[in-house]
């Protein structure tokens, strides 16, 4: 697991999301009104397309979710799961701000 | 004091239990000793939902009353004995263990038992019944080494049985005799849907079979033989053809029987002898047996107040019922079949989504008589309502067929019901005992779940008992909660006037001031569109982007598969040949999906979110706007070609939807929003479907507002005639902004209207009367929303900034490699999952 810059953090406008490839995988990178910043799997389960990353980001009962743009389902920021059907999970990785960029903690192993 | 008389009640299923209840609720417990005599080894338990023990439940979770109640109500039991004879004269009966009970009264609710036809091999051991927990027993006991099992009989309890066989893990059959299921409650086409639905949960049916013998099988244990020739073979076979009275006390005490067998009642539920009651499924009042729980609830009930000298009759009973069977939903009201002497019937179905729907009404069309739901019965409640209550039906009745729109409360309001509306059969509950229960202090469904019962049998009536609390809660003035969601403890229309009031300009203030947390889906949406009406600023700025929902956040309608379609606005739907040439330029050189709109539009679809802004720019150039096809908002203008090429037009119907459209376009409302101008009564631009419809008059526009087509179709009302041009738009400018300031989040002008308390004459007055005194306000606030029209497209192609967003990915600058398209009939459309030859977008491991 290595840390990859993605881009840099004024690509994302404070509040939204935006798809990153990685090692040709989709991932969907938040970032929050505080700078804090996520990463999610961007593929939407219920209908397999890649857009969660163009969800609606804000919380439920504590927890930071993104909703789906397609179906809107929640999904938690903290770890990809599924705030209506607890079996699905869509995957997390670390994400932090480093030099005014921000990184994804992603890979095999 | 006089002493107590002795009250003998032979059986303890459901009717009898419940009779028992009522006896103890009604102090009979006082006037009587009373002895109930169970033919079963145990207390009455809940039959209805017998099929549970399969799945789980034991024999105790079904149980409806312990030994503790009766020890406490002072009820003697008999339990696995049976009466065998009465003595009338010596009002004494004999069990089956020869002991001898003495009665003043006699309560009979000896229940039903199962018709066996008589078919060759039906008494083989691997041939079962189903009605008692022993049954049961028995087959779960043989279906261990049984990979399928049939059941005999299509009807309520063979599928119920069928469910069963397939919670036990086998192969599940149904072999019936009639051409559909539940031929007795559903019609044809209401049949088939169900068995297509079932059969594609794997169950297999068999219908117009007429089993002649039933033998030993090759691959299985018996082989069912048909009269056409074919068979079936099955391990084992559960035998569910219909239930038959237990009358056979009449042989020996001379009671009356009714012409289709069971004990003839009259209608305090007495038979022949006063000294003896019926009730349940071995009554026959006026020859007929009742099959199910709720008209024995209602003779139990009856035969109380007989015996405690109340006057009350038993007076037929409502044979309607919803229930799921094998997961699929299934109700029938009333005359269902349409058996009604010049009834008339309306049907419904949507294949693809496996709803079929029925209504049967009288010769008049205003009376609902009865109907048939298989896949959805989410109208059963109002339109039980419709069919017990002899209420009038709306004009057209076929408008109840269509399914609602989601999160439409819709339908029946409960104030429409008379306060003797009997809301809960099972429990007799009416709308009244009720409202006494909130007036009582009830505030929950479990409140008065509690105290009325109300709700606590089939369950069938919770939405509409929840309804009629509702309502009696807030019209006494107890705070329903309606707050949008967790952030905002307010509806739409209070945070309407909080953003208009304290001028908040952005979703933060807002949050800050009246809210918490972050916002979710629910809330930012709804506040942006607020803010958009209020101050018309531009929705993709920075702090509006977050907040828009799926479309609005890139002014595109997202699709299946994540792409998008691009609608340009064509005012009117007038447009010229250049513009045609230029849709189908672009539409060409980024091989979109072309398709013309309803709405007079055309709509080109598959654009990936980075071609967006190039397709726009060529569209930009060539004349076009933004035709906010994504927005809720307003949408399009339809109009017929009116009075400048038509033989029959009166008014220029193209140049008041051309004024129209442009006077309107951009305006963010609670939902969208669509207009149509006719120039005739001929209704070409079907205006009369449309929020907004204008018809054109010898003497000038007439107004009709709040229409909808869609799922659930209204017919707009008429507002106002013969106004002038001006006129018109002054009066659209205080409807529109009306309904902008006061509407609930997604409540589309025709639910809104039929909210509104005082309805079309409240409208009226205020849009023409100016009865709130707001009317220039409303006016003005049009005229700032009109005054600061923008293209958002427009605006966005030539921001560098914003352009920064409609990227694939924020780390490439190619597209998605993952989409899938296909060709078909010349044209891309996404690939199914079938033709995603290679997993398109490969699963990631969760570290």
């Amino acid at each position: 697991m290595a840390w990859q810059a993605i881009c840099a953090v004024d690509d994302i406008l404070v509040g939204t999301g935006m798809a990153a490839l990685v090692g040709g995988h989709q991932l969907a990178v938040f970032r929050l009104h505080d700078d804090r910043v996520f990463a999610i799997g961007n593929l939407d389960p219920f209908s397999d397309a890649p857009v969660l990353s163009r969800g609606i980001v804000g919380d439920l009962g504590g927890d930071l979710v993104v909703a789906s743009p397609i179906y809107k389902q929640h999904f938690r920021l903290m770890d990809g799961s599924c705030v209506e059907d607890e079996t699905v999970n869509v995957g997390a990785w670390p994400a932090d701000i480093q030099d005014g960029r921000i990184r994804v903690r992603y890979g095999a192993g | 004091m006089t002493s107590k008389q002795t009250l003998l009640v032979a059986g303890n299923g459901m009717v009898g239990q419940h009779f028992l209840e009522a006896a103890a609720e009604a102090g009979l417990t006082d006037r009587y000793d009373i002895t109930v005599i169970g033919e079963e080894p145990r207390h009455a338990y809940d039959r209805v939902r017998l099929s549970e023990y399969f799945s789980g439940t034991s024999a105790e979770g079904l149980s409806m009353a312990s030994a503790d109640w009766f020890t406490e109500q002072g009820i003697a039991t008999r339990l696995g004995v049976r009466v065998d004879s009465i003595d009338r004269d010596g009002r004494k009966v004999t069990l089956s263990d020869g002991e001898r009970l003495d009665y003043d009264r006699l309560v009979l609710a000896t229940g039903s038992y199962p018709f066996v036809p008589p078919i060759e091999g039906i008494d083989r051991p691997e041939c079962f019944v189903y009605r008692t927990i022993e049954d049961l027993d028995a087959i779960i006991a043989a279906g261990g080494a049984a990979r399928c099992g049939a059941v005999l009989g299509g009807g309520l309890l063979g599928l119920e049985a069928a469910n069963a066989l397939k919670n036990l893990g086998l192969e599940a059959h149904v072999v019936q005799f009639a051409p559909t299921l539940m031929e007795v409650q559903l019609d044809r086409d209401g049949g088939r849907m169900l068995e297509s639905k079932i059969g594609e949960l794997g169950v297999k049916v068999r219908t117009e079979s007429n089993t002649r013998a039933i033998v030993d099988g090759e691959e299985h244990r018996l082989r069912l033989q048909f009269a056409d020739g074919g068979h079936l073979e099955t391990d084992l076979l559960v035998v569910s053809t219909g239930i038959r009275p237990r009358d056979e006390l009449c042989e020996t005490s001379g009671l009356e029987r009714g012409e289709r067998g069971g004990f003839s009642v009259d209608d305090q539920c007495r038979t022949s002898d006063p000294a003896i009651f019926a009730i349940g499924e071995c009554a026959a009042w006026n020859g007929r047996v009742f099959g199910l729980v709720a008209p024995g609830y209602q003779m139990a009930r009856v035969a109380v107040s007989a015996l405690a000298d109340e006057a009350a009759r038993f007076e037929g009973a409502d044979m309607s019922t919803k229930l799921k069977l094998l997961g699929v939903d299934v109700a029938s009201i009333g005359d269902s079949l349409g058996r009604t002497a010049g009834a008339q019937s309306y049907s419904f179905t949507d294949g693809p989504a496996g709803i079929y729907r029925r209504i049967v009404v009288n010769d008049r069309g205003d009376r609902l008589l009865g109907a048939v739901l298989v896949g959805d019965t989410t109208p059963y409640g109002d339109w039980l309502q419709y069919c017990i209550n002899d209420m009038p039906l709306p004009d057209q009745p076929e408008a109840l067929l269509l399914p609602g729109v989601e999160g439409d409360a819709g339908g029946l309001s409960p104030g429409a019901l008379p306060d003797t509306a009997q809301v809960c059969s099972c429990h007799n509950v009416t709308k009244g005992g009720i409202c006494e229960a909130v007036a009582g202090g009830a505030t929950t469904l479990g409140d008065l779940k509690s105290c009325t019962k109300a709700s606590t049998g089939c369950g069938g009536c919770t939405q509409l008992v929840t309804q009629v609390l509702n309502a009696e809660l807030e019209s006494l003035g107890v705070a329903v909660d309606r707050s949008i969601c967790e952030h905002f403890p307010y509806t739409r229309q209070e945070l309407f006037h909080l953003v208009r009031v304290e001028e908040h300009m952005s979703f933060d203030s807002l949050l800050q001031a009246h809210g918490k947390g972050l916002g979710c889906d629910i809330c930012k949406p709804a506040v942006g569109s607020i803010l958009a009406s209020c101050w018309n600023g531009y929705v993709l700025g920075d702090d509006t982007t977050p907040l828009q929902d799926t479309n609005d956040a890139f002014l595109a309608n997202m699709q299946k598969n994540g792409t998008y379609s691009v609608v340009p606005r064509i005012p009117g739907g007038e447009i010229t040949p250049e513009k045609l040439i230029v849709l189908g330029q672009v539409a060409k050189k980024y091989d979109l999906y072309t398709k013309i709109t309803g709405g007079q539009r055309i709509d080109l679809f598959g654009a990936t979110v980075e071609q967006l802004p190039e397709i726009w720019r060529e569209l930009i150039d060539a004349g076009f706007e933004t035709g906010h096809a994504y927005g809720k908002s307003v949408r399009t203008v339809k109009s017929c070609v009116g009075s400048t090429w038509c033989r029959y037009g009166l008014l220029d119907s193209v140049g008041m939807a051309l004024r129209l459209e442009n006077r309107y376009k951009g305006l963010r409302s609670p939902h969208k929003l669509k207009f149509a101008v006719s120039g005739c009564t001929r209704e070409c631009a079907e205006a009369q479907s449309k929020d907004v419809g204008v018809i054109a008059t010898e003497n000038g526009w007439n107004l009709y507002v709040c229409g909808n087509g869609g799922m659930r179709p209204r017919h707009a009302d008429l507002i106002a005639t013969d106004l002038d041009d001006d006129a018109l738009i002054q009066a659209v400018d205080r409807f529109l902004m009306f309904y902008v300031r006061t509407a609930d989040r997604l409540q589309r002008t025709s639910v809104w209207l039929e909210n509104l308390e005082g309805g079309l004459d409240y409208l009226r007055e205020v849009i023409f009367e100016d009865s709130l005194g707001i009317a220039a306000q409303l006016e003005d606030d049009m005229k700032r929303v009109v005054d600061t029209y923008e293209c958002e497209w427009k605006r966005t192609v030539e921001d560098p900034e914003r352009l920064k967003r409609f990227r694939s990915f924020v780390n490439s600058g190619d597209g998605d490699p993952s989409l899938r398209f296909v060709r078909e009939r010349g044209q891309r459309r996404p690939a199914n999952p079938d033709e995603q030859a290679v997993q398109s977008i490969p699963l990631v491991e969760v570290s």
